[in-house]
């Protein structure tokens, strides 16, 4: 067995770079993380002929090697460092055949970091109807590359790029642009400091404001010291380079490429005068949502159905099953429970970005951004903003996670401080259970009560999201320069490969990552709940039988007295009832306080943790519900759960921060515990005072 | 002129691009002198701006726009 070859797969965005992931490594991929930060590390392997194998990593996509985002550093940051285990010994660079010069202007870049580096035109089969034709051999001599002409739309060329692949060794080096013409003086300078160093590298360094590895840390810091030219200076050379790269592409391509215009047909241009119209565009917009919500909350609730009942009867079933003892019971009140709290998730999570991905394979997500650009201004965000608001609806972190490409640093934070108030996928259970109890079943014109209040649920959600934007828009003093730059791209029918590995991997996403958290606290949870200390709990059988003595209780009866005495006095009783005293002017007992508590973690265990508390032993919604709506406040009597304890409820959840893996997020985004602290505080502090004044008032 | 006075469908040759004001990555898209720039779409308000320049399709917003010197064939 040889080693594996490395290859870095890099390309402008839009240029299908990700279908070449996905035809070279089909399902031998893996995704990761970049250590420390939360870009998307992509790996895969890919077979060549002759049991040759390639590993291969798809960087994030970037127009060029100056980079102006977290998700660009990658890239350079691994191009520069030799001593990453990752560092290509082969760079594989995907171009559009219809954007052509745009994308070359990259590849001239990394052929200039004496990279081995072969160029693929994507799209190929576009050409024909584009009237674009190319001389192969003259642009790869003109080049100094071999050029692998495919369509992963069509499944042609692949074989040819893979044979490429494994003969990389045959591919030059020689650069395209002499880096000393930039600025003769400047770079002669550099020469004679660095003598054994890549000028083009050295260049790169002075210009970027990345974090380099450390072993080549010395060279570098020498660098520092040839940061003679201002900041000014340095652009305008940038500006430079840019247009002698444009030039040698302009030489290049004028032999090498014949565009038939008369032939060239656009269906772009058409499209988007309606797609972008002032009205048509708006309302197809708003059609196009609406479908998403139905589908998430109608269609999924086929799947979600079967599943609750499938896991509520194998809890049944494993303690009817097993022998009876703790281990038993953990497994079916803990474990299967928990499960079941997460894999209820998958369908609306999987609906979700199924839509998303379509939206984004196809272009059209761009076309949403250049609508709502400046109706998202007025309230200090981004037209970017809106795939994060979107995707909120999912959940936060993947939605936090997009704001990357939010140029305008002020408007990104927004975006990240805002999006936790949209109503994730985790607030979904909770809002369907307290609506079942409390808001009655009757119809207005057609609609049911309960799905307006859901529908008005998400709005409130929305609107917090964008007034509280509007309010850190007007108190944050952060100056910085806003730029916006959005590519529209050619529409593109999406891939069926491309969106069902999308909805795969996210999905897998949530359950191992989200998962994990319901599984241990549901764990933790039915341990307190089922253990406790001193005589009350140890001895409960006695204590509650003698009480009831001269009362005449059938078994059943006298079995829930003990149960409910040992959960009082089990640990997770005891600590419910500490905080009992800043829950009740909310209207909440000391269970609920207990899933409020064990909310913070992730508000999908609410539900769960009520299940455990009064030990149904499922998370069957029916059973629960039932469970909850024989609950008597303690104080006033009368049921436990009514209109304004449900209502107060609600708006606790609309609006408090209970999700530590989105603060986690926020902090590695923004790189600081100041601004997730501040979400967790003031989000939190709002819903206790909004659900304060909607029980008091209501009650 | 600048190229937030064009009108929809009007076209024209880019002259002259304040580097002070415009970002690289907007250079580095195409947007640079001698480049043809074509307003195929605006938004409400004339803000942001979808262009075809020189075979790319961006938007930019309309305050970027007027760092961008241009130059029609009527004028």
């Amino acid at each position: 067995m040889s080693k594996q070859i490395n290859v870095a797969l890099i390309g402008n965005p839009n240029t299908g770079k990700t279908s070449v992931f996905n035809a070279l490594t089909g399902l031998n991929q893996k995704v990761g993380n970049y250590p420390g930060i939360t870009v998307e590390k992509k790996e895969g392997i890919c077979k060549l002929p002759r049991g040759v194998k390639a590993h291969i990593i798809d960087l994030p996509g970037t127009y060029s090697l100056n980079a102006s985002s977290l998700d660009e550093n990658v890239v350079i940051e691994l191009l520069l460092n030799k001593n990453d285990k990752d560092y290509p010994d082969l760079a594989v660079v995907v171009s559009d055949v219809e954007n052509l010069k745009r994308n070359l202007l990259l590849f001239t870049q990394i052929k200039d970091l004496k990279i081995p580096t072969i160029l693929v035109i994507n799209m190929s089969d576009r050409m024909a109807y584009k009237g674009i034709s190319l001389d192969i051999d003259y642009l790869e001599q003109e080049l100094k590359t071999k050029i692998a002409l495919i369509s992963t739309r069509k499944n042609k060329g692949i074989n040819e790029l893979k044979e490429l692949i494994t003969h990389y060794k045959e591919l030059s080096t020689e650069p395209c642009l002499d880096a000393s013409s930039i600025d003769e003086s400047y770079f002669e300078n550099l020469r004679k400091a660095f003598p054994n160093q890549l000028l083009y590298k050295l260049w790169l360094v002075i210009t970027q404001d990345v974090n380099f590895g450390k072993t080549d840390r010395k060279t570098y810091d020498a660098v520092e010291d040839f940061k003679t030219k201002s900041k000014t200076d340095l652009k305008r050379l940038q500006q430079k380079e840019t247009i002698k790269r444009y030039q040698f592409i302009n030489e290049t391509l004028k032999k090498g490429q014949t565009i038939d215009l008369n032939s060239a047909k656009d269906l772009r241009i058409k499209l988007d005068r309606i797609l972008t119209h002032k009205v048509w565009g708006y309302l197809i917009f708003g059609a196009i949502l609406l479908t998403i919500f139905q589908a998430i909350y109608d269609w999924s609730s086929i799947p979600m159905d079967f599943i609750d009942s499938s896991f509520a009867s194998l809890s049944e079933w494993t303690k009817n099953t097993l022998p009876e003892g703790a281990f038993t019971n953990l497994l079916a009140e803990g474990i299967i429970s928990g499960l079941g709290g997460i894999v209820i998730f998958i369908p609306q999570i999987a609906f979700l970005f199924l839509f998303i991905s379509i939206l984004e394979e196809s272009g059209y997500m761009s076309r949403v951004v250049f609508l709502m650009d400046r109706i998202m201004r007025r309230f200090g965000l981004s037209g970017k903003s809106v795939v994060p608001l979107i995707s909120g609806t999912a959940c936060a972190i993947p939605a936090i996670m997009a704001t990357r490409n939010i140029e305008s640093w002020k408007e990104r934070l927004i975006t990240i401080l805002v999006t936790p108030f949209t109503t994730c996928s985790a607030r979904l259970p909770v809002y369907l259970i307290i609506i079942a109890l409390v808001i009655p079943e009757g119809r207005i014109l057609g609609l049911s009560y309960q799905a307006l209040t859901l529908m008005l649920l998400y709005l409130i959600g929305f609107g917090a999201a964008v007034g509280s934007a509007w309010i850190l828009n007007k108190i944050l003093k952060i100056k910085s320069k806003s730029f916006f730059v959005v590519e529209m791209p050619n529409y593109k029918l999406p891939l069926f490969k491309n969106v069902a590995l999308t909805v795969l991997e996210k999905t897998k996403a949530f359950v191992f990552g989200a998962g994990k958290i319901i599984l241990a606290i549901s764990i933790v949870l039915w341990f307190l709940a089922s253990y406790g200390p001193g005589d009350n709990f140890n001895n409960a059988d006695t204590i509650v039988t003698e009480q009831y003595a001269s009362e005449n209780l059938t078994e059943d009866e006298l079995h829930q007295k003990i149960e409910s005495h040992k959960l009082e006095h089990s640990f997770i009783g005891i600590a419910g009832h500490a905080i009992e005293p800043a829950i009740r002017p909310l209207g909440y007992d000391w269970k609920i306080g207990i899933a409020i508590v064990s909310s913070f973690a992730a508000r999908e265990v609410f539900v769960g943790t009520l299940a455990t508390i009064y030990s149904v032993g499922s998370d069957e919604e029916e059973t629960i519900k039932n469970r909850m709506a024989g609950e008597v406040n303690p104080i006033l009597g009368g049921p436990l759960f009514n209109f304004a304890s449900g209502i107060s409820l609600l708006l606790f959840y609309a609006f408090a921060m209970q999700c530590m893996s989105t603060l986690a997020v926020v902090k590695k985004e923004t790189n600081s515990w100041k601004w997730p602290m501040y979400q967790l505080v003031i989000m939190s502090g709002f819903a206790y005072i909004v659900a304060l004044v909607a029980y008091q008032v209501l009650k | 002129m600048t190229l937030a006075e064009l009108k929809r469908g009007q076209q024209g040759i880019i002259t002259d691009v304040s580097s002070v004001h415009i970002p690289l990555k907007l250079l580095e898209m195409g947007c640079l002198p001698g480049n043809l720039v074509e307003l195929v779409q605006v938004a409400p308000f004339a803000d942001p701006m979808y262009l075809n320049i020189n075979g790319t399709h961006l938007a930019i917003r309309k305050e970027t726009a007027i760092h961008i010197i241009i130059e029609t064939a009527h004028e």
